[in-house]
């Protein structure tokens, strides 16, 4: 880990001001932010690690906790919504045997969900590792997920 | 130099301060609760809120972050600003509604029972002013803790919320904190700073026998400072 992650931070050259991408970059290769990690990033380039555990609980879109390999982001915006996202959400979370905001036990897969994508005429949609995928029934969801390895 | 009023008073005052400042030189008193001198205003509180007048525009900034301006007309007691002041200290009350001091303030502008049930927050004495933080980081220079998480959650903690291993011990954000929030125990020959989990030995003195500061502040300190070893060998009263 302790390349991975020095490589990061040489590829922005260990300015300061790109904390927050560096921390995306570590995020991209772990699917989180490993602890070790987080003390390696203030160690290199002398941020207390005070400021940078702020930064890695102020933004959502990192996590602490181990994530799995795929991301599933379920749309409940309201268009998604009426047309039964919170059924395929279900259907997911049953599938799974996870919450929303959980990650399953084989660390394949963390659910989570948005408040619309902007992609309301797809609807229902959801979202897995940035892919989007429209029109998806509970039927569909089983052989979608299968998809992933 | 620039001239503007107070509540209808002329005063003149540097283009770079604030009106918080000029109007304490002044005698005018505006209530705060995350402000502190020796500290980077912050604006967190909002309870310094005043009404200012930009030719036809009025509204209502924080007065300690808020520079004053040539022209610039200042109210600090408006009926507006009395209730907007109100309602920040209601929030605040159904935040903390066991805290002294916050219920002191409130008390002084005629609240007596908190309006709002907090929901999904258990009482509380922290205001989230980030005095403590700021301190540790500005004059300390240690940044052994910091704000972290968002929202409601957000709170004044240790990295990972385990023991603060930056920290020295020297209590500065127990003394700087508004409300009390900081809970600071020195038991015999240990200082204990329960908010960030940690302990420290105090320093015995040679010629009293007192226990007086934590052992890593002065080894801190010495370092800084380049101090001879024995330095404080004895504590400041024996010295
Ligand atoms: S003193 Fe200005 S916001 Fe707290």
């Amino acid at each position: 880990m302790r390349d991975k992650v020095n490589a990061i931070i040489n590829k922005y050259n260990g300015d300061k001001g790109q904390l927050v991408s560096i921390l995306q970059d570590i995020q991209t290769e772990y699917y989180y932010l490993p602890k070790e990690a987080l003390i390696q990033v203030s160690e290199t380039m002398s941020v207390p690690v005070s400021r940078v555990y702020d930064i890695a609980t102020f933004f959502r879109a990192f996590s602490l906790e181990p994530r799995g390999k795929h991301l599933i982001n379920v749309c409940l915006g309201t268009a998604c919504h009426v047309r039964g996202a919170a059924r395929i959400l279900e259907k997911i979370e049953r599938d799974l045997t996870i919450k929303r905001g959980g990650t399953s036990k084989d660390r394949k897969f963390t659910l989570e969900t948005v408040n619309c994508m902007g992609a309301c005429a797809l609807g229902p949609v959801i979202k897995i590792d940035g892919e989007y995928f429209g029109q998806i029934s509970t039927e569909k969801v089983d052989s979608l997920l299968n998809q992933f390895e | 130099m620039v001239t503007f009023t107070i509540n209808e008073r002329e005063l003149k005052a540097e283009k770079d301060q604030t009106i918080l400042q000029v109007a304490r030189d002044n005698g005018i008193d505006i209530p705060t609760l995350c402000h502190n001198e020796a500290l980077e205003p912050y604006g967190a509180c909002r309870l310094c809120i005043v009404e200012v007048t930009k030719g036809a525009r009025t509204r209502i900034v924080t007065s300690c972050l808020y520079p004053v301006e040539e022209g610039l007309k200042v109210k600090t007691d408006s009926p507006r600003i009395t209730s907007n002041r109100k309602m920040i200290l209601e929030l605040l009350l159904a935040r903390c509604s066991k805290n002294k001091v916050i219920r002191e303030l409130a008390s002084q502008m005629g609240i007596e029972q908190p309006s709002f049930k907090p929901e999904y927050l258990e009482d509380n004495d922290c205001i989230v002013c980030g005095l403590c933080v700021r301190a540790c980081e500005q004059v300390v220079g240690v940044s052994a803790i910091s704000l972290v998480n968002r929202g409601i959650t957000k709170e004044p903690a240790a990295p990972f919320l385990e023991p603060a291993m930056d920290c020295i011990g020297c209590g500065s954000c127990f003394y700087i904190c508004p409300t009390g929030a900081i809970k600071m125990e020195d038991r015999k020959e240990t200082r204990i700073i329960y908010n960030w989990k940690v302990e420290f030995k105090l320093k015995k003195c040679k010629v009293c026998g007192n226990y007086w500061a934590p052992e890593k502040q002065l080894d801190y300190i010495k370092t800084k400072w380049n101090l001879p070893e024995d330095f404080f060998d004895t504590c400041p009263t024996c010295k």
